[in-house]
């Protein structure tokens, strides 16, 4: 299976109809699968913990949400993750392309790369670091069970390698 | 007049409206001013009323939503004026009380004392960019653009009380009032 089609898949399969996005090169093919689909509603923002903000009041409108970013995007959105998110226990699912990890050629991505599974950690959030597409097919059912179940956001991480 | 008081002006002309209300004294006020189960008080996440008002709006095109806001948290989150107007949900009204301050930290001054909100938003694009003092909020509510709404007033907080519902509280009352599409 294809890499992007494997998480397309996923998303489709757990229900997922509410995508909020800042892109990454490693996710264009899925954001075009994504903005092709009819029953998801696709929302391109602006920086990412205004995506969270939006998925709060979508999850509370009644739909399922997820995020695309970078992982640098996590950086960017800690405090709407805990003080909003979690608060609350909204369910989300985080799908990442987690840069700076092995065959990274900017070197700026590699800090936060770095130290993203770690950060997940100290925030107590799961995550889980598919190797290929039916492994993250998998992961991606199991995280949005897991979100739902936590009432915490729950992560993707897709590494250099995996696509 | 204070932050109250314009919330008092804002509640005279909500019926069924779902409200999404800013971090803070805000969230304290409104509640004392008017608690009603369709009221989503936000406990965190400084800046993002907005946007949680804006996914709602997408999310139930069948209910008008009404973002009280402020002036702070609106700097906070800039990005979110362009990404709301891009989408222009018509069930959207943004109201931001203007009131100079960081009114739940102290009162220390904000940049929009130097700016006029309005005009920011007239010039990205919003159709129905006014000022309280002008209106009927009850026709800008049923209008069929998003409204972008400033209320100007003083600094200053009232003696409401913390809101005694635990978020987990909030969230499941004001999920079953507003029920499913």
């Amino acid at each position: 299976m294809d890499s992007s089609e494997a998480i397309f898949d996923g998303l489709k399969d757990v229900g997922i109809d509410f995508i909020v996005s800042v892109p990454c090169v490693n996710l264009s093919k899925l954001l075009d699968m994504i903005d092709e689909d009819e029953e998801i509603t696709h929302i391109p923002v602006t920086r990412e913990e205004e995506g969270i903000g939006i998925c709060a009041g979508a999850y509370l409108g009644g739909k399922k949400p997820a995020i695309l970013m970078q992982n640098s995007g996590l950086g960017n959105s800690i405090n709407a993750l805990k003080s909003l998110m979690e608060l609350y226990e909204f369910p989300l699912l985080m799908i990442m392309s987690h840069r700076g990890t092995e065959g990274e050629s900017i070197c700026g991505q590699v800090p936060m790369g770095k130290s993203t599974p770690r950060i997940l950690e100290a925030m107590d959030y799961r995550f889980f670091k598919p190797g290929n597409p039916d492994g993250a097919y998998e992961d991606i059912i199991e995280a949005w069970d897991l979100s739902c179940e936590e009432g915490k956001p729950v992560s993707v991480l897709l590494e250099i390698s995996y696509w | 007049m204070v932050r109250r008081e314009a919330i008092v002006d804002i509640m005279e002309n909500i019926t069924d409206e779902i409200v999404v209300c800013n971090i803070g004294f805000p969230s304290r006020e409104l509640y004392d001013v008017k608690d009603r189960p369709e009221n989503f008080y936000m406990i965190g996440s400084m800046g993002l009323a907005s946007s949680i008002g804006f996914g709602l709006a997408l999310a139930r095109p069948d209910k008008d939503i009404v973002v009280i806001d402020g002036d702070g948290s609106l700097l906070m989150n800039m990005g979110s004026l362009v990404t709301v107007f891009a989408h222009n949900p018509r069930n959207l009204t943004w109201i931001v009380i203007d009131n100079g301050a960081y009114g739940s930290t102290g009162n220390q001054d904000t940049y929009a004392q130097v700016l006029d909100l309005c005009e920011i938003a007239k010039s990205v694009g919003f159709k129905n960019s006014c000022n309280f003092k002008d209106i009927d909020l009850t026709d800008v509510i049923k209008s069929d653009d998003c409204s972008f709404v400033v209320y100007e007033t003083d600094a200053g907080n009232s003696k409401a009380p913390i809101i005694d519902l635990s978020p987990i509280q909030i969230k499941k009352r004001f999920m079953k009032a507003i029920g499913k599409q």
